[in-house]
C-alpha cells in the first residue's frame, strides 16, 4: 500500500515534471496571475524576444496601482496611469485574460481568483505577490514569486523548487464571539514568530479551521506568509466545493472535478515534519503594536518592556519598534489613540469582512476618518445590495472602489507621516502604509470598534445584541 | 548573471531584526524600469529625511567605505515578493547579505540576481556586526572576520548557481520536450485544471 501522504505531498507529486539529482524539481504551474507590478518580468521577456508559453493559464488583474476614489476611476498621476496602461499592453501583446481597471469583475487578485472560480483545489497557483498564499485556502499549492521567477513562468509555465518541509498547525475547539480568522492568524504568527514557518508548507487543520467559511480560510492562508511560510493551505471539503459550484470559471464537469478533489485531503496517518497546536477558545481579539506582524498581543494586553527582554537583540528590537510607533513600554493597548481606520486589502475585504465591520458600525459614528475599499468590484456591488455601503457612509467613512489601496499605498491612498491607523491589512512594516505611517493590524470588527471610540478597543464590548 | 566566488570588503552593519522589503525599497519607487538603477532607493527612508535630504546613517557611511557585505539580524528580507529589494541592494554595490534567517522569497530573488544570502548562527552575527572588513568565500562556505572564521549555510543548488552565474531559464528550455510531455499527459489526468474549455 502506498504510504500516507499530506495534502501538500499530493499537490507536489501531481505537478513534478522532473526532479534533478540535486533535489530541485521542475513544477508545472496551473494558474499564473500577474498585475501592474509584474512589469519587470515582462521587460525580461521583451529583452529575450520571448512569448508567454500558456496564455490561457496566465491571468492579468489590475489592483496594485488602481485609483479607488476618483470618478470613472480616472488616474491623475501619469506614472500610475502608465503602470495600469502597461498591464493592459502586456495582456494584449501576449493574448492573456485580463480583469482590467474598467472590468466589472476587477478587484484584488487574491479576491478575484477565488471569486471567479479560477482558483481550485489541486492547482499550483503563483503570482508576483507574496500574499498568493491566500489561494491555498482551496487546497491549492499557492505561493508568491519574484520577478525573475515570474518571467520564468511566463516563458515556460514551470518553476524550479526545492521541496519544502511540512508543518501542520492544528487549532482545536471553537473561536469565541468577537474573534475570527484574523485573530486566529495573528495569534498563530505571534506564537511561531515572523520567521517561524520559513522553509515550510503549512497546513491549517482542526475544528476551528474546518468550521471557518471560505472567506475565513482565505484570511488565514493569506497571512501564512507573515509567519514566513512558503505557503499555507486547508484541505478541501464540502465548504470548498459548495463555494465553487456555479462560479464563472469553475470546471464545466464539476462533479467529476469534485470526485478528484475529494482525494486531496491529508491522509489520516500522514506525517508532518513539525506540528503546532492551539486552543481556539483561548484566543482573544488580537492587535499588533510594533513593526512586524509577530508583534501581536490580545487586546487586553500591554506593551512589552525592553528592560526585561530575553536578550540584548530582542531588547533592541522592542526599543526600535516602540520608537517608530511612538509608544511607551508597559502601555495598555486600549489606551492607544488612533487617527484613522482602513478596512480593505486581500486579507480582509471580502463580503463577510464588510458585514462584520458594518455590524459594529450600524447606528454608530466614527470619530476618526476612515476608508473602506472592498476586495473586488463584485464584492462592492454585493455590499451595496445589502446596504452595507450606507452603514459605512452613515458612520462617516469613505466608501471607495476596489484595489490594494491603503494596504501598500501605491495608488496614493496613504496614511500621513506620524499618523496611527487601525488597519485590517497584513503588514505593519515601517512605511508600509506611507512614509512614517504607524499601523496596527486587527480584524474588520476591531477596526470598526476603534473607529467608533478613536482608540484601540475590545470589540466584544460593542457586540451586545449584534451579529 | 555575475558569478560569486570570493568577496573581501567592508561591512555595512544593520543591527536590526525583520528588515523587511518595504524598508529595503519603499513601494513608491517601483514604477521605474530597472535600467535606471535602483541603488539610490535602497533603505531610502533610513537614508533620507522627509524633504529628501540625506541624513547621517550607517548605510551611506558604509557605502562610502566601499561596503559590499551587509550584516543584519534575523528574518532579513521578509515581506513582499518585490525583487526590487534585491535590485536596490545589488545596484548599491552589495554582493552578499549575512543574517541568521531570510525571507524565503527574498533569498530566491537574491540568488537569481547574483546576491549571496549567507545564513549564520545568531551569535556569529553579533560578532560580524562589529567587524570592519570580512572575507566571504562561497567555495568554502566560510566568512572570515579578523581571527574569527565562521561557516555559513546556503542551499547547495543555490551555491552552484551563484558560483557559476547561472540563470534557470536556459536550463529549463533544454527540458522543453519533458514539459510538453507532462502537459499532454496532465491534460488527460486533470481535465478540470485547464481553462481553455471555459
Amino acid at each position: 500500500m502506498a504510504p500516507p501522504r499530506t495534502l501538500f505531498d499530493k499537490l507536489w507529486d501531481a505537478h513534478v515534471v522532473l526532479t534533478r539529482e540535486d533535489g530541485q524539481s521542475l513544477l508545472w504551474i496551473d494558474r499564473h496571475f500577474f498585475h501592474e507590478g509584474s512589469h519587470h518580468a515582462f521587460a525580461q521577456l521583451r529583452a529575450r524576444g520571448a512569448k508567454v508559453a500558456e496564455p490561457s493559464l496566465t491571468i492579468g488583474v489590475a489592483d496594485h496601482y488602481v485609483p479607488t476614489q476618483s470618478p470613472g476611476r480616472a488616474i491623475a498621476d501619469a506614472g500610475i496611469a502608465g503602470m495600469v496602461a502597461g498591464l493592459e499592453e502586456n495582456a494584449a501583446a501576449h493574448g492573456t485574460r485580463l480583469f482590467g481597471l474598467q472590468d466589472p469583475r476587477q478587484g484584488i487578485v487574491h479576491v478575484v481568483g477565488p471569486e471567479q472560480g479560477l482558483t481550485l483545489p489541486g492547482l499550483t497557483v503563483v503570482c508576483g505577490d507574496s500574499h498568493t498564499s491566500t489561494h491555498g485556502a482551496f487546497g491549492a499549492l499557492a505561493f508568491g514569486i519574484g520577478a525573475s521567477e515570474v518571467a520564468h513562468v511566463l516563458m515556460t509555465q514551470t518553476l524550479w523548487q526545492r521541496r519544502p518541509k511540512r508543518m501542520r498547525v492544528v487549532v482545536d475547539g471553537a473561536l469565541s464571539p468577537g474573534t475570527g480568522a484574523k485573530d486566529l492568524a495573528l495569534a498563530i504568527i505571534a506564537r511561531l514568530g515572523a520567521d517561524g514557518a520559513q522553509g515550510h508548507a503549512v497546513e491549517y487543520a482542526g475544528s476551528a479551521v474546518t468550521s471557518l467559511s471560505m472567506e475565513g480560510r482565505l484570511t488565514l492562508c493569506n497571512l501564512a506568509i507573515e509567519s514566513g511560510a512558503r505557503c499555507g493551505m486547508v484541505s478541501p471539503d464540502a465548504t470548498t466545493f459548495d463555494y465553487l459550484r456555479g462560479r464563472p470559471f469553475a470546471p464545466v464537469a464539476f462533479d467529476a472535478a469534485v470526485e478528484a478533489w475529494a482525494a486531496l485531503p491529508s491522509d489520516t496517518d500522514a506525517e508532518f515534519d513539525v506540528e503546532h497546536r492551539l486552543q481556539a477558545a483561548a484566543i482573544a481579539p488580537v492587535v499588533t503594536w510594533g513593526v512586524a506582524p509577530e508583534d501581536a498581543l490580545p487586546v487586553t494586553g500591554q506593551l512589552p518592556d525592553p528592560a526585561v527582554a530575553a536578550s540584548p537583540a530582542r531588547a533592541a528590537q522592542i526599543r526600535d519598534a516602540l520608537d517608530y510607533m511612538g509608544l511607551r513600554p508597559g502601555q495598555k493597548l486600549q489606551e492607544i489613540g488612533i487617527d484613522r481606520v482602513f478596512i480593505g486589502s486581500c486579507t480582509n475585504a471580502r463580503i463577510e469582512d464588510l458585514r462584520a465591520a458594518a455590524a459594529v458600525l450600524a447606528g454608530r459614528r466614527a470619530v476618526v476618518p476612515g476608508l473602506v475599499s472592498p476586495g473586488s468590484s463584485l464584492v462592492k456591488q454585493q455590499a451595496e445590495q445589502e446596504g452595507l455601503d450606507r452603514v459605512f457612509r452613515d458612520a462617516g467613512l469613505v466608501w471607495a472602489d476596489s484595489g490594494c489601496s491603503m494596504c501598500v499605498g501605491m495608488n496614493g491612498d496613504l496614511v500621513p507621516a506620524g499618523e496611527r491607523c487601525a488597519s485590517t491589512t497584513n503588514r505593519n512594516f515601517k512605511g508600509r502604509q506611507g512614509k512614517g505611517a504607524r499601523t496596527h493590524l486587527m480584524s474588520p470588527a476591531m477596526a470598526a470598534a476603534a473607529a467608533v471610540v478613536g482608540r484601540i478597543a475590545d470589540v466584544r464590548d460593542f457586540l451586545q445584541g449584534r451579529g | 548573471m555575475r558569478p560569486f566566488r570570493q568577496v573581501r570588503a567592508p561591512v555595512c552593519a544593520l543591527p536590526l531584526a525583520n528588515v523587511d522589503t518595504d524598508q529595503l525599497i519603499p513601494a513608491r519607487f517601483m514604477k521605474r524600469p530597472r535600467s535606471e538603477g535602483y541603488g539610490g532607493f535602497l533603505l531610502y527612508d533610513t537614508r533620507f529625511d522627509e524633504a529628501g535630504a540625506a541624513r547621517a546613517n550607517v548605510v551611506d557611511a558604509a557605502l562610502g567605505r566601499g561596503a559590499q557585505v551587509l550584516v543584519a539580524r534575523r528574518n532579513f528580507g521578509s515581506g513582499s515578493s518585490r525583487e526590487a529589494a534585491v535590485y536596490a541592494l545589488v545596484d548599491a554595490g552589495f554582493r552578499c547579505v549575512i543574517a541568521p534567517s531570510f525571507g524565503d522569497i527574498f533569498a530566491g530573488n537574491a540568488v537569481n540576481n547574483g546576491l549571496l544570502p549567507a545564513v549564520v548562527d545568531e551569535a556569529c552575527v553579533e560578532v560580524l556586526l562589529a567587524a570592519d572588513v570580512v572575507s566571504v568565500d562561497l567555495e568554502a562556505c566560510q566568512v572570515v572576520a579578523g581571527d574569527a572564521v565562521f561557516a555559513f549555510r546556503i542551499d547547495p543548488v543555490w551555491r552552484v548557481k551563484l558560483l557559476n552565474g547561472w540563470s534557470d531559464i536556459d536550463l529549463t528550455l533544454s527540458h522543453a520536450d519533458a514539459i510538453r510531455a507532462f502537459a499532454a499527459a496532465d491534460r488527460s489526468h486533470r481535465p478540470w485544471a485547464r481553462l481553455d474549455s471555459n
